[in-house]
């Protein structure tokens, strides 16, 4: 058999024994009895999920979606000590912090009712299985709902929308694979409203151009999340270092296509099995590149060079997301004492009483970073140095030639925000709640609200506070494009190209040495003059010899 | 009285020129690859430097071969004999009209100074240009795997310099021939004026 016979043979081979999986796992889940009644709370339906998925419950309590923390003991400076780490104890320079604003943060978990510290994380019941598996896209949380949704049709304030009470049974008879709207429900909306975080992950991906996001384009991959984001027993792979710590459980793009990308096919050969589990309902399939000088180039370029740094050109390509975030400018009003809200040309915020003063970014350039999966974070409570500006609210660790080390593309959130001069702590401040509870968005007093704040995350507070300067480091892996779109040579082999600056050991194009440069442009100034003067002599000589 | 010969076989003016346009098109996208202007794309500059560089690794091994068969080789020894003289002549000689203190024959090829400056040409800056640049290749394309090419860089943009220096020296030395461009048209034609003592000495 030829290789593109066997190819396809195996290709048929891997589709059937797909298939098989898939149709086993199918059932019709409006058939089954337990769900084929009126649910009042969510729990009850909960309750009724675990009846048949009985480890599942089990299984969830386990995974970072539920717990908001990972356990590790690589975090630099404190290696070697268990710690947890996650959304639930680390601080970042959108709204700080989880603790004292839990039902605002916590209409994101995946579970009902993380109102306050006393969250029980061992009940079962307590799980939102359909904020991921509903696929009717009528199920939504309300936003300051602590992980509720509406239990009548409620208008949210904020922003005028009116949430239903969920039809629980419809939803029950229509769970299926979580797919782009109930992940983004979440992940596209982190930081309070759609591509403010992640500056790479937004509504946009719900259905992308190519050019946008070649994977989940329908005109590309045509793959939605889970499709890279496999689980194991609700354990879903992949993890942010906004967040995360350690150099594992990572996603990569070499999974599907090699480590040797720009010339090879997707497929490894005589390991079919490596995209078994990513692609278990679609095939993609490419050509193989042609293989050339500058596919090869590519192709080493990896060894020190993630695949993202080329392939991710821009990010906010549609939706502007937030890069500055000054919240010592927070406190103005109107007239009638509502919070001052500034919009600019768009109609997006620049300013809002509540918050401060915003910067947003769209089509941004990334900043590039050596980056080798390890992430020291600030955690609730921990030391910082005020002198030492602007603090880093996670330093990304790498360096050029590190193992594991490769340039990444990021995009960095820069602000201001409240620190303990006294104790050297970043303030957690209570943002949210209603008035009366010290809640600045409420009561308006950073003193009060700091002093709460503190008290709920368990860190002494000096009574005072001040403003310092942060930056916070979001490696962005997502709105991939293709080879037409991506980053060509001269972007970063240029003087002042997207690597100036980057402490790289040489990159031919940005790098010289100036002292050897300057001697040779003047030992060829020299030898230019030399001969010119030479010359000139020479001619002056033989025309005067002409004369005598 | 001069005389006409026969003074550079064909392959020697082949491996000169080529060797010449070899070297412009090196310094040219070399240059560009250094990061000093864009003209052909970063990507262009890089995969023709390659293929230049390489074609002239090619012709220097020709070169080398052509060089011990013929026994040409020994023009480029070196001696001290009239360097001296050789050196005074460029200072103050030239000026005033007198003839280079060393003729130029078939035997006797190049001058003192010439075999000093060819053969430092020969020894250091094509060794240096050829190692670092096949290192740099390797590093770059292959399977030499150094933390960071840098060393490699500099030294041989340094004999690139080097060689631009060189050149442009070499280039105004032709015009010191019996006409301004005698020398150039030798080394094209191959036929060279000598002067008859220089062909009896
Ligand atoms: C002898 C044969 C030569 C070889 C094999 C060679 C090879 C190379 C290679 C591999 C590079 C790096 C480009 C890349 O990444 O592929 C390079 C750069 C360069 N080459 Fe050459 N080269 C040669 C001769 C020359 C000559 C004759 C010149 C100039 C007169 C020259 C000037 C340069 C310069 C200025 C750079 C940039 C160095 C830097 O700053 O990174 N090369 N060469």
């Amino acid at each position: 058999m030829s290789r593109k016979a066997c190819f396809f043979a195996s290709v048929l081979i891997f589709l059937t024994g797909a298939f098989t999986m898939l149709s086993a796992a199918s059932v019709d889940h409006s058939k089954f009895a337990e769900l084929n009644r009126n649910f009042s709370k969510p729990e009850e339906l909960t309750s009724a999920c675990l009846k048949c998925h009985n480890n599942a419950g089990t299984d969830i309590m386990k995974t970072n979606h539920w717990l908001w923390t990972r356990k590790t003991d690589k975090m630099p400076g404190k290696e070697g000590q268990m710690l947890e780490v996650g959304k639930k104890n680390i601080i970042n320079n959108f709204c700080i912090a989880v603790a004292s604003n839990e039902p605002r943060c916590t209409s994101c978990h995946i579970g009902y009712g993380w109102k306050d510290g006393n969250f029980d994380f061992t009940n079962q019941n307590k799980i939102d299985c359909i904020v991921c598996h509903d696929t009717t896209g009528t199920y939504e949380k309300f936003p300051t709902g602590a992980g509720y949704p509406a239990d009548k049709d409620t208008v949210f304030p904020e922003n005028q929308k009116l949430y239903k009470k969920p039809d629980y049974k419809f939803i029950a008879h229509n769970v299926g694979r979580p797919n782009r709207q109930t992940c983004g429900s979440c992940h596209f909306y982190g930081g309070g409203g759609n591509a403010v975080k992640h500056g790479a992950l937004d509504k946009s991906l719900l259905d992308p151009a190519k050019e946008i996001d070649i994977h989940m384009s329908k005109d590309g991959g045509g793959m939605t999340c889970v499709d890279c984001h496999v689980a194991d027993r609700h354990d879903i792979k992949g993890q942010l270092f906004s967040v995360s710590v350690e150099n594992k459980d990572r996603l990569s793009c070499e999974r599907c296509h090699t480590r040797n990308p720009h010339t090879q096919t997707l497929f490894v050969e005589n390991q079919p099995d490596r995209t078994y589990d990513i692609f278990k309902n679609r095939l993609y399939m490419r050509e193989k590149p042609e293989e050339n000088f500058t596919s090869r180039v590519l192709d080493k370029h990896t060894e020190r060079i993630a695949c993202q740094s080329c392939h991710i050109k821009f990010y906010s390509t549609k939706h502007k997301t937030k890069v500055w975030w000054d919240w010592s400018k927070a406190g103005q009003k109107t007239p009638v004492g509502k919070p001052k809200v500034v919009k600019d040309q768009d109609g997006d915020p620049i300013y809002d009483g509540k918050k401060g003063e915003f910067r947003l970014a769209k089509n941004a350039v990334p900043e590039y970073y050596w980056f080798n999966g390890t992430v020291d974070h600030i955690l609730v409570g921990d030391k910082i140095d005020p002198d030492k500006r602007p603090v880093q609210i996670n330093r990304i660790a790498g360096e050029c030639g590190g193992s594991d080390s490769k340039i990444w593309p990021f995009k960095v959130i820069r602000g201001k925000q409240m620190f303990d001069p006294e104790n050297k702590t970043l303030v957690v401040p209570k943002l949210f709640g209603p008035k009366g509870s010290g809640a600045y968005w409420s009561d308006w007093d950073w003193t009060k609200s700091a002093e709460i704040g503190m008290k709920a995350a368990g860190v002494p507070y000096s009574g005072k506070f001040d403003w310092i300067e942060t930056e916070m480091h979001w490696p962005l892996t997502h709105l991939v494009v293709s080879k037409e779109n991506a980053l060509s040579c001269n972007d970063c082999h240029s003087r002042n190209g997207r690597l100036a600056g980057l402490p790289a050991c040489w990159i031919p194009g940005r790098d010289r040495s100036l002292v050897f440069d300057i001697f040779g442009i003047l030992l060829i100034a020299g030898s230019f003059a030399g001969v010119t003067v030479h010359g000139a002599l020479r001619y002056q000589a033989a025309k005067k010899r002409k004369e005598d | 009285m001069s005389k006409k010969v026969y003074m550079y076989k064909r392959f020697e003016r082949f491996w000169h020129w080529a060797q010449a346009a070899l070297i412009f098109f090196l310094a040219f996208t070399g240059f560009e690859v250094h990061g000093s202007y864009r003209v052909l794309g970063f990507e262009r500059a890089v995969v023709l430097h390659n293929y230049a560089g390489f074609t002239l690794i090619t012709l220097i091994a020709f070169a080398i071969f052509w060089h011990f068969t013929t026994g040409e080789w020994r023009h480029y020894i070196p001696t001290t004999d009239k360097l001296r003289e050789m050196m005074l002549y460029y200072f103050k000689g030239i000026f005033q009209g007198e003839r280079k203190p060393v003729g130029k024959s078939q035997k006797v090829k190049l001058n003192p100074l010439q075999r000093l400056t060819y053969v430092g040409y020969k020894v250091a800056i094509v060794p240096l240009m050829v190692s670092t640049g096949v290192i740099y290749y390797y590093v770059a394309h292959g399977d030499i795997h150094l933390r960071s090419v840098k060393y490699i860089a500099i030294f041989h943009a340094l004999g690139a310099f080097l060689l631009i220096a060189f050149t442009i020296i070499h280039v105004y030395m032709t015009t010191t021939g019996h006409s301004l461009t005698s020398h150039i048209k030798a080394m094209i034609t191959g036929w060279d004026e000598v002067e008859d003592e220089d062909i009896t000495e």
